[in-house]
């Protein structure tokens, strides 16, 4: 690229490499309980960075490039000002793809570019604008799908239909060839061809994401996370920029690692949750029948009041109920009480990885008492009373039983508590269709209607 | 161009490194770790702008632009939820006790 430049390159080079530095340790810092607020304050300072160094780069004419900046900044602070909490995961899938969508944008731009001159572009540069725009373009379709099903503006069970994966087949290899001929043509020549690769992009990240159910989404978001990265990740192969690389990458590379993580706590690959549509109809294995025994909200609290210790599990269902508050006040009762008081959270529980976390501690519940399965797995017969707030697959024991679509899942053990209570709307099976012999447990009752209302309800008992 | 070998080592070094820092994350963290990683992705607003600038003809100009302020999103408006949201983690635990 040839632009006019007001400060000597290996100064630009040099502010790219602080930012880079600033990024990792930002990052480093951000997967720390501890540090990650600052963490991310240090990643945004190398942001600066990387902008200033950029803007000094190319001198003068900023016009555009305040204008798009402005309305850009805007967007994204009212945006981030306002999200409830409740409504994190779409909020993130959506940036996901806005994610994609820029880098798709600096690909096809660059391409644009390329086809003004007269000299073919170069091989590498073309090859790297192909990869931008296919990840860019799976990104941004499949993001705002997501978006659509967190936000349950289309259907959130799996959508599947016949011949679907060789239809995905197709459609990935049209966008391939496509791709091919436009970086053989390297010149003007190649823009239908262009287009149609983009086109491809945008409709396989579409293919991709329908198939795959509302339980299913933290695996989603997390994959997609990382695309928005490997799309920046690409741009920066295009434009030949460390910075945009090394970025990229890091974010690909957490995407990746909270993608595994979610697989891992559902013991399932990540093939599985791609492509088999879990949940879309029952699933065979093995069914248990036998009588829950329903409990009144007096009875619950007769329990709770009665504990030392109480473990609370949530799931979506206090999410859908917006419980959380609820939930911690009731906590904070028991704990008045004289009773230790746990949340116990499981890395798949609700929408997107860790939603659960940010729904509890924007109820001001305290970081100590957020515990991890592993931790509360063993100590679980000594817990008198472990609440389940609409949580269903990550407590279900038929994950103990080979044969049942979730066997293998690591659960929360809260049928080994000496008395469960179980909040929920109905007996229905939960998201994978698996009927959950925890709610015919002889120690578990069942405390049927809407979470928030039941324990508001138990938190007036408390006060009386 | 040995510059396309230097990029992609460093690229190869980036993903490694990316593996190595963050091996280790508690779940309270899975949440912030993706809003502020996606706005470290909005890097890409480097390359916006370099797209923008570039300015001959109204095709770049307008895709520059746009992908400035998409880029832009993502900057702003993931740091400062991930911020938001670590906020309301941090300054529990002082006060409990």
């Amino acid at each position: 690229m040839t632009v006019e430049t007001i400060v000597p390159e290996p100064i630009i080079q040099f502010l790219y490499v602080v930012a880079s530095v600033l990024f990792i340790f930002g990052l480093k810092m951000l997967s720390k309980a501890t540090t990650a607020r600052k963490g991310n304050f240090v990643s945004s300072v190398g942001m600066l960075f990387a902008i200033v160094a950029t803007l000094l780069y190319i001198g003068i004419d900023y016009k555009w490039i305040v204008v798009g900046a402005i309305v850009g900044s805007v967007i994204g602070a009212s945006a981030a000002r306002l999200v409830k909490m409740t409504s994190m995961p779409e909020m993130v899938g959506l940036f996901n793809g806005f994610g994609g969508m820029a880098s798709l944008l600096v690909g096809w731009a660059e391409f644009h570019r390329i086809t003004r001159g007269d000299a073919p572009g170069i091989l590498f540069t073309l090859i790297a604008i192909a990869l931008t725009i296919l990840i860019g373009g799976i990104t941004f379709t499949g993001s705002m799908i997501a978006y659509a099903k967190l936000a349950e503006k289309m259907e959130t069970k799996p959508i599947l239909f016949k011949g679907q994966q060789i239809v995905n087949v197709l459609v990935l290899a049209a966008g391939v060839l496509a791709s091919i001929l436009f970086v053989r043509a390297g010149n003007v020549a190649g823009y239908p061809m262009f287009a149609v690769a983009v086109v491809a992009a945008l409709i396989l990240g579409v293919l991709v994401t329908i198939p795959i159910g509302g339980a299913d989404m933290p695996v989603v978001i997390a994959l997609l996370n990382s695309y928005s990265g490997l799309a920046a990740c690409a741009a920066g192969f295009v434009i030949m920029n460390n910075v945009l690389i090394v970025a990229g990458a890091l974010v690909g590379a957490s995407g990746l690692i909270l993608t595994s993580i979610m697989c891992r706590a559902m013991n399932r690959s990540l093939a599985n949750v791609m492509f088999a549509g879990v949940g879309a109809s029952a699933s065979e294995g093995p069914s248990f029948q036998g009588e829950a025994k329903t409990v009144g909200v007096q009875d619950a609290y007769l329990m709770l009041e009665a504990a030392t210790s109480v473990v609370f599990v949530p799931g979506y269902g206090m999410a859908v109920a917006q419980a959380q508050h609820a939930v911690r006040e009731l906590g904070d009762l028991l704990e008045a009480n004289g009773c230790e008081v746990k949340y116990c959270v499981h890395p798949v529980a609700g929408r997107m990885p860790g939603h659960m976390n940010v729904l509890l501690a924007e109820a001001d519940v305290p970081y100590e008492q957020l515990v991890e399965p592993q931790d509360v797995n063993p100590l679980m017969s000594n817990v008198d009373v472990a609440v389940v707030i609409g949580a269903n697959d990550v407590v279900n024991p038929a994950a103990r039983t080979e044969g049942s679509a979730l066997y293998g899942m690591p659960i929360i053990d809260v049928d080994k508590a000496r008395v469960c209570i179980v909040l929920k709307r109905s007996l229905k099976a939960g998201f994978a269709g698996v009927d959950n012999p925890l709610f015919f447990s002889p120690n578990t009752r069942m405390l049927l209607g809407d979470a928030k209302a039941s324990i508001t309800a138990a938190v007036a008992e408390f006060k009386e | 161009m040995d510059n396309i070998g230097l990029l992609l080592f460093v690229f190869v070094l980036a993903i490694f490194l990316g593996l190595e820092l963050i091996s280790k994350v508690p779940s309270q963290l899975h949440t912030p770790l993706m809003s502020g990683s996606n706005a470290i992705s909005g890097i890409s607003v480097v390359g916006a702008i370099l797209a923008a600038q570039q300015g001959e003809g109204v095709v770049m100009i307008v895709l520059g632009t746009l992908a400035v302020a998409l880029a832009m999103i993502n900057v702003v408006g993931g740091y400062l939820v991930t911020d938001r949201m670590l906020g309301m983690f941090k300054h529990k635990s002082p006060e409990k006790k």
